[in-house]
């Protein structure tokens, strides 16, 4: 019942009992996927979402438990309430994936992207570039006469705003890893 | 115990463990081996098809009327992508089959290698679940737990990739863990509120109707015994999915026939006016719903199924329970009793008069026409009453004998029907029908076809002639492809593109070719002498039906409409079918 999000104890079920059905509004939701670490299974779940059209806005992958061989997908993705609920449902009866936990609903979270970003430029231009990295809280990991790489953590938000400022300024290469997310508190 | 083998050898003792009896395939470079150990053996018995998708489609017919999983064994490279329509096949419609393929050895995989194909990349969309073994120590654990995956949840296809290098080396052979021990075992007992809840809502219901599926009958022979009981203790009619039928026997009196785009007219018009719909292993399949806005607009939705992505799909469901169907029907049926066995008597029997009225509208007569041709419907009628008392099993191919024979022909028990529903594959039909006998040696095994669907298998007579199998191909010629053309009647200004038979082979002499037994029939007057001849003859009989070429088949929603707005026959279909509905399939 889980994927249905269903309440223990309630006798009118729907999987939608907070939103409204079959709505037309488009939601993002950040799903945390734990998989068997096992050959082909990112395949698996690029696979469902390129074959049943649904989108990705950014997944990461990494082994997180070596000795239990398990893998977290993090997944930030977008559609109705329907298809979110789908996309979950579909997640859920892929045989290696243990887990799916939706971030966006199941209360606060934490979500983080690196950023790795370079910006050539000259002159006044490359003294503001530092200032803002400062502002942003953004390192610089490599440096030339005419170039910086910052390093960047934060929001998806925080992101693309540095990046938006940088661009003026001489932004010539973004790298992003794609979110990371935990939920908040002890569990 | 572990016992040191070759891999080859693993193959052949899992599929022993696994009470395997039966392996449906053709061999090749990259499954050597197998084949090797194959022959050293006499437990399992090896069906060579002709071809590797009539493997995969004969294993399913094995799997569907047994209720075991079929198995097939294929090579790498054509071998493996042959079978990807069956596999595509199998999971569409729930089926499950474990297939077999070799491939090139490990250290030759990703060079192009002759015959090398990437299997599991290829069939990852169309299997439950898939895997490349890489160490011949993996390889038993692989096999045992091919089978747990194929057959418990939700079935399906599942297919292991061998290489060849894998095949010849030696290692432990281990045996199958308890089904328990697994961690992928999905929940069966459904959730005890949400049954309530839905009983509640059955106890008040004034106009109820059960929708049943294929879930039924994948769920096991208990599903369908209790499916009866709660028929028959509640007295709600029950409509079911093509690919439910014989869950509940056609001869119920609660039976009121097939749903959906070509079903009958009540089973139609009550899912529209019900009130509450209890939609039990099925998925609200395009097929059933039409159009999707003005389905069944006024009922209480409950669905009960083992795959919670099927809940909330299409429909939106009221009452979700996600559950095998065999557990939740008991815990219906217990928790009914034990809260005093209440229905809305009065109300339902007011519901039987509407639905009889609709019952009397006989939506499957058919106009007479010309005494000296056949009918198609006449036909199946026919081929009924003559077949009904024997040991019987149908398969069919895709398109309007399909329909017609889930519309004519009456099921009484599950796994006696097996069709392609889901993918619609023509050709499924033949190999099926060798799958089905093979399993049920002494039974009248009966493919109902239609002459195109037919020739895209029909080298598979080759392997009814080399194992003896008296399959039954009762061919519906309209030398057309009927349904294609009944579509393009309705939609496409009578533009009849590349929708006939042309070059049809003489099907007696083709029978005869393969030291089989012709029989060509186009007169109503000797239909039931040439019937009889076929179900009397010992061994496999191609029976040449030339029926009437321009008949449609009815009823029939179309597409874009709602239940409620289906075509009974000829005169109701002009300009039936609306701009909006005309690009649906």
């Amino acid at each position: 019942m889980n994927a249905l999000q269903i309440k223990k104890g309630a006798n009118k079920h729907s999987a939608y009992n907070l939103r409204p059905t079959f709505s037309d509004t488009v939601e993002q939701h950040t799903l945390a996927v734990l998989v068997d670490n096992e050959a082909g299974v990112l395949a698996r779940v690029i696979g469902l979402f390129s074959g049943r059209g649904y989108n990705i806005d950014s997944l990461t992958v990494a082994e997180v438990d070596r000795a239990g061989h398990l893998s977290r997908i993090t997944i930030v993705t977008r559609g109705t309430p329907q298809v979110i609920e789908q996309i979950k449902a579909q997640l859920g009866r892929i045989v290696p994936v243990h887990t799916v936990n939706d971030l966006t609903v199941e209360g606060p979270s934490v979500e983080r992207e690196l950023a790795l970003i370079k910006v050539t430029s000259e002159g006044e231009k490359r003294v503001e570039a530092l200032r803002l990295a400062d502002i942003f809280r953004a390192k610089v990991v490599d440096s030339t006469l005419s170039s910086f790489v910052f390093e960047l953590t934060g929001t998806p938000d925080k992101i693309d705003a540095f990046a938006d400022l940088m661009r003026p300024i001489g932004l010539s290469e973004v790298a992003r890893t794609g979110v990371a997310a935990l939920r908040r508190g002890e569990d | 115990m572990a016992r040191q083998m070759t891999g080859a050898k693993m193959v052949v003792q899992a599929l022993r463990d696994q009470g395997v009896d039966t392996v449906f395939g053709y061999p090749g470079g990259a499954v050597l081996p197998i084949y090797d150990e194959i022959f050293q053996q006499n437990d399992i018995q090896h069906i060579l098809v002709r071809h590797e998708q009539a493997a995969i489609h004969a294993a399913e017919g094995y799997a569907r009327s047994t209720g075991k999983p079929g198995v097939a064994l294929v090579t790498s490279g054509p071998g493996a992508t042959n079978a990807v329509t069956g596999l595509t096949d199998a999971l569409l419609d729930s089926i499950p089959i474990i297939v077999l393929s070799g491939q090139v050895p490990t250290f030759m995989i990703g060079t192009d290698a002759f015959q090398e194909a990437d299997t599991v990349g290829i069939t990852r969309p169309c299997t439950k679940h898939n895997w490349l073994v890489k160490e011949t120590s993996e390889l038993p654990q692989i096999l045992h737990r091919a089978f747990h995956v194929a057959t418990t949840g939700r079935p399906g296809p599942v297919l292991i990739d061998i290489p060849k290098d894998v095949q010849f080396a030696t290692a432990n052979y281990t045996d199958a863990p308890k089904k328990s021990s697994y961690r992928y075992n999905p929940p069966v007992k459904g959730d005890q509120d949400s049954i309530t809840a839905l009983i509640a809502a059955l106890e008040t219901s004034k106009k109820p109707i059960f929708y049943t599926g294929g879930g039924v009958i994948n769920s096991g022979p208990a599903a369908s015994q209790l499916l009866r009981e709660l028929v028959e203790a509640t007295g709600a009619p029950i409509t079911s999915t093509l690919m439910g039928l014989g869950a509940y026997p056609a001869s119920g009196d609660k039976w009121l026939g097939m749903l959906g785009m070509h079903g009958l007219y009540e089973a139609n018009m009550a899912m529209h006016d019900c009130d509450l719909m209890i939609c039990v292993g099925a998925r609200f399949d395009d097929r059933i719903t039409g159009r999707i806005d003005a389905f069944s607009p006024h009922s209480l939705k409950a669905h009960i199924d083992i795959d919670p992505s099927s809940i909330n799909k299409i429909i939106h469901i009221d009452i979700p329970i996600v559950g095998d169907v065999a557990h939740v029907l008991e815990d219906m049926l217990r928790i009914w009793k034990a809260r005093g066995r209440k229905m809305n008597r009065d109300a339902v029997a007011k519901w039987w008069t509407q639905i009889n009225e609709w019952r009397a509208v006989d939506c499957l007569k058919y106009k007479a026409g010309d005494s000296k041709i056949i009918k198609p419907q006449y036909a199946l009628q026919r081929l009924e009453a003559l077949t009904k008392d024997h040991d019987r099993y149908i398969t069919t191919e895709v398109g309007q004998h399909q329909m017609w024979a889930a519309q004519y022909l009456n099921f009484e028990d599950p796994h006696r029907w097996m069709t392609s529903g889901g993918l619609g594959t023509m050709g499924y039909g033949f190999p099926a029908s060798i799958g089905v006998q093979m399993a049920h040696r002494d039974a009248l095994v009966i493919n109902v076809a239609g002459e195109a669907s037919w020739l895209m298998n029909m080298q598979e007579m080759g392997t009814a002639m080399q194992f003896g199998l008296p399959v039954k191909q009762f061919i519906l010629n309209n030398e057309r492809l009927g349904m294609v053309r009944q579509w393009q009647e309705l939609l496409h200004g009578e533009r009849y593109s590349q929708s006939w038979s042309q070059a049809l082979p003489d099907f007696v002499k083709l029978a005869e070719a393969f030291g089989a037994k012709g029989i060509i029939c186009s007169d109503p007057a000797d239909l039931d002498d040439a019937i009889m001849e076929m179900i009397n003859y010992d061994g496999p009989v191609i029976f040449d039906c030339l029926v009437e070429k321009h008949e449609n088949c009815f009823p029939m929603i179309p597409s874009g409409a709602a239940h409620n707005k289906m075509l009974l026959g000829d005169a109701s279909t002009k300009d039936a079918i609306k701009e909006g509905g005309a690009v649906l399939v």
